[in-house]
């Protein structure tokens, strides 16, 4: 086995807020990490500030990378002691990454238009996807669910990457089940779908899975669960899976982050 | 240059640096080569394909983690056919870590991973078990010389005993151990702990307690290592906490003839290679001709001046 999976001190170029809730985190980043794939994560050791000492490293996914500027990017949440103490980093510094992680999504030759349906910090999980179906020529149509206007991220880069935006807020009352519902059918009723995406939300998986096993339609989803050595070894990031008429077991991440669609338990899901 | 190599009873080691059961897999190989590692130690595996424990597995105290994975296993015949080949071409030698409910399914274990391709086997005697009341054997003397016979008995191979910090008799259950034919001990699995959300009042493992490791551990692993090397003639293995290249000098000094490092290759996967080649050049740099001289090189506690002035007659 060749070494392909990096530990790298890189330096922070920005680290800005995105909006009231998450911030935008630019490295610059050496080529050999750069080798990703849309849906793969790093494992970021946050730093110890005076109020922090986060232990474990934190699982982050990839939002943006690029390989001639040499950059890496992460959007995440402030929520917890590893995140605020990402937060407090300022140009110039220095941490400590580890990946590309994880198994990521694939695109089947044959597939010409994806919809993808997002909430929340998988925004950012789903964003690297509309790279690459701009990349490959394909259709994308984006349907983000936030709390408010405000709150929804990445648009901008979805339509940067010729996606088409639809976007539903808790604030409007468009992001009500029924409704996001309708969207999706409309939208495979138009123009078609060959294949759907998600994660995170345990509703829009349930919703997503059930509309997808009715029209036949492929479908993956990037997972989270709680990880210590991100690289199979430990076993604690375990979820399960339905496969093949029994539940089965798998790492989230090794053999995910992205798991089929199909295979997910909801009531399991982030 | 250091002489790096050590001995645990038969075996010879390119080096005192291995990784700790449970936290280490043929993954790792996607960081860094493992043939550099003085031997490989396999996650503990049953004899009977087992499940694990509930999520959340694992969750960050200060200086460390805890984690209650428990030993989801495949079984043995599993290991066999897909595991044991797998490590063949790595050089290193093979440990397989076995664990079992009784004495006499440690026994059969033992006797099935006895094949080629296997190099030693550690007991993994600290985890709960059926015939001690849910004590692990390691708690108690008499618990540990009934496992440690039983394997002995079934296996020709060098049989290393991991103990466990959770035990009020260190030293009884590490003699018990060498009196009952280990080749070697490992001091030490995880100390037993509790971390609660106050928000929720919930025990943040799904598990409710689950075992401290990391640098927390440290302390504890090291005082138990000197223990037990003073304790025991067999070679003593120091695990607990190791991070960095004074870590392993310190357990060396307490007595341990190598090393296992844990839960410090999930914060640094590439952290084995680097304290190899720390070993090395702080040796060469110290004039230290051979590894085993550092071993158990202890010296005695130096008290303050003050100390030594005696006590005014009252
Ligand atoms: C594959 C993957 C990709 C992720 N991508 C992102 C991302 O792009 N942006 C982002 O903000 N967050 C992401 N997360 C969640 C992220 O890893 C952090 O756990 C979360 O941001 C909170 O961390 P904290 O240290 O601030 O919170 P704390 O409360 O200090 O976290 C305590 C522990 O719980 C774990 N934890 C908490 N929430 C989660 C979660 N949702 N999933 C897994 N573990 C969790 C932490 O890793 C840590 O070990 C991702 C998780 C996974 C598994
Ligand atoms: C996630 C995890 C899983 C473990 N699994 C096992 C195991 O299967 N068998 C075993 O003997 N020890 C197991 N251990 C204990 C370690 O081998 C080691 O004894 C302990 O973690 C102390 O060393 P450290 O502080 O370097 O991690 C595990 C530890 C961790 C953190
Ligand atoms: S985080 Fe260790 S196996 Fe997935």
């Amino acid at each position: 086995m060749t070494p392909k999976v990096h530990e790298a001190l890189v330096e922070v170029v920005s680290n800005d807020a995105a909006n009231a809730d998450y911030r935008l985190l630019h490295l610059a980043a050496p080529d050999h990490i750069l080798d990703c794939k849309p849906g793969q994560f790093f494992q970021i050791l946050c730093p110890e500030t005076g109020a922090e000492r986060p232990f474990l490293r934190r699982p982050m996914s990839i939002y943006g990378w690029d390989r001639a500027q040499g950059r890496l990017s992460f959007l995440y949440k402030v929520s917890g002691a590893g995140t605020r103490a990402l937060a407090g980093l300022r140009p110039g510094d220095r941490i400590d990454v580890l990946g590309p992680l994880g198994r990521g999504f694939t695109l089947a030759p044959d597939w010409r238009r994806l919809l993808v349906l997002a909430r929340g910090v998988g925004l950012a999980t789903l964003a690297p996807l509309a790279a690459e179906a701009q990349r490959r020529g394909l259709a994308l149509t984006a349907i983000c669910s936030a709390r408010t206007p405000e709150l929804a991220l990445s648009l901008d880069r979805f339509r940067a990457h010729g996606a088409e935006v639809r976007l539903v807020t808790d604030s409007d009352g468009t992001s009500d089940p029924a409704r996001v519902r309708a969207l999706i059918e409309d939208e495979i009723a138009g123009p078609g779908v060959d294949a759907v995406f998600t994660c995170g939300s345990r509703r829009l998986t349930s919703l997503l899975q059930e509309i997808a096993a009715r029209h036949g339609l492929p479908g993956q989803i990037a997972m989270e669960q709680q990880m210590a050595c991100g690289l199979g070894m430990c076993q604690c990031c375990v979820r399960p899976f339905r496969r093949d008429g029994r539940i089965v077991h798998d790492r989230v991440c090794r053999e995910g982050p992205v798991f089929p669609l199909a295979e997910a338990i909801p009531e399991a899901a982030a | 240059m250091t002489d790096l190599t050590t001995r645990i009873g038969s075996l010879t080691l390119a080096n005192p640096i291995m990784p700790a059961s449970g936290t280490f897999s043929a993954e790792l190989g996607e960081v860094f080569d493992l043939s550099c590692l003085g031997a490989l130690v396999t996650k503990t595996v049953t004899e009977a394909r087992r499940g694990g424990n509930p999520t959340p597995r694992v969750c960050e105290i200060e200086g460390g983690m805890l984690n209650s994975i428990g030993i989801p296993s495949k079984g043995i015949d599993a290991f066999l056919r897909d595991q044991v080949p797998l490590w063949r071409d790595v050089g290193a030698p093979l440990v397989v870590s076995i664990s079992a409910d009784t004495a006499e399914d440690f026994a059969r274990a033992a006797e099935k991973m006895t094949v080629p391709g296997v190099a030693a086997i550690e007991a993994n005697i600290s985890c709960p078990n059926i015939e001690a009341d849910g004590h692990a054997f390691a708690m108690l003397p008499d618990t540990t010389f009934e496992a440690i016979a039983r394997i002995r008995a079934a296996t020709h191979l060098p049989l290393w005993a991991k103990l466990s910090p959770n035990t009020g008799v260190l030293r009884e259950v590490a003699r018990a151990a060498e009196a009952a034919g280990a080749d070697a001990l490992v001091t030490t699995n995880t100390a037993l702990g509790l971390a609660i959300d106050v928000r929720t009042r919930r025990p943040k493992l799904g598990n409710v307690t689950g075992g401290i490791s990391g640098p927390a551990l440290k302390p504890l692993a090291l005082r138990m290592t000197w223990q037990a090397a003073s304790s025991v003639a067999i070679p003593v293995i120091g695990c607990g906490g190791i991070a960095t290249r004074d870590d392993v000098l310190e357990f060396l000094i307490a007595g341990a003839s190598a090393v296992q490092v844990g839960t410090a290759t999930f914060r640094s996967p590439a952290l084995m290679p680097r304290l190899i080649r720390e070993i090395e050049e702080w040796c060469d740099a110290q004039g230290v001709a051979r590894l085993a001289d550092l071993v158990g090189s202890l010296a005695p506690a130096d008290p303050a001046p003050h100390d030594l002035v005696p006590e005014p007659q009252s």
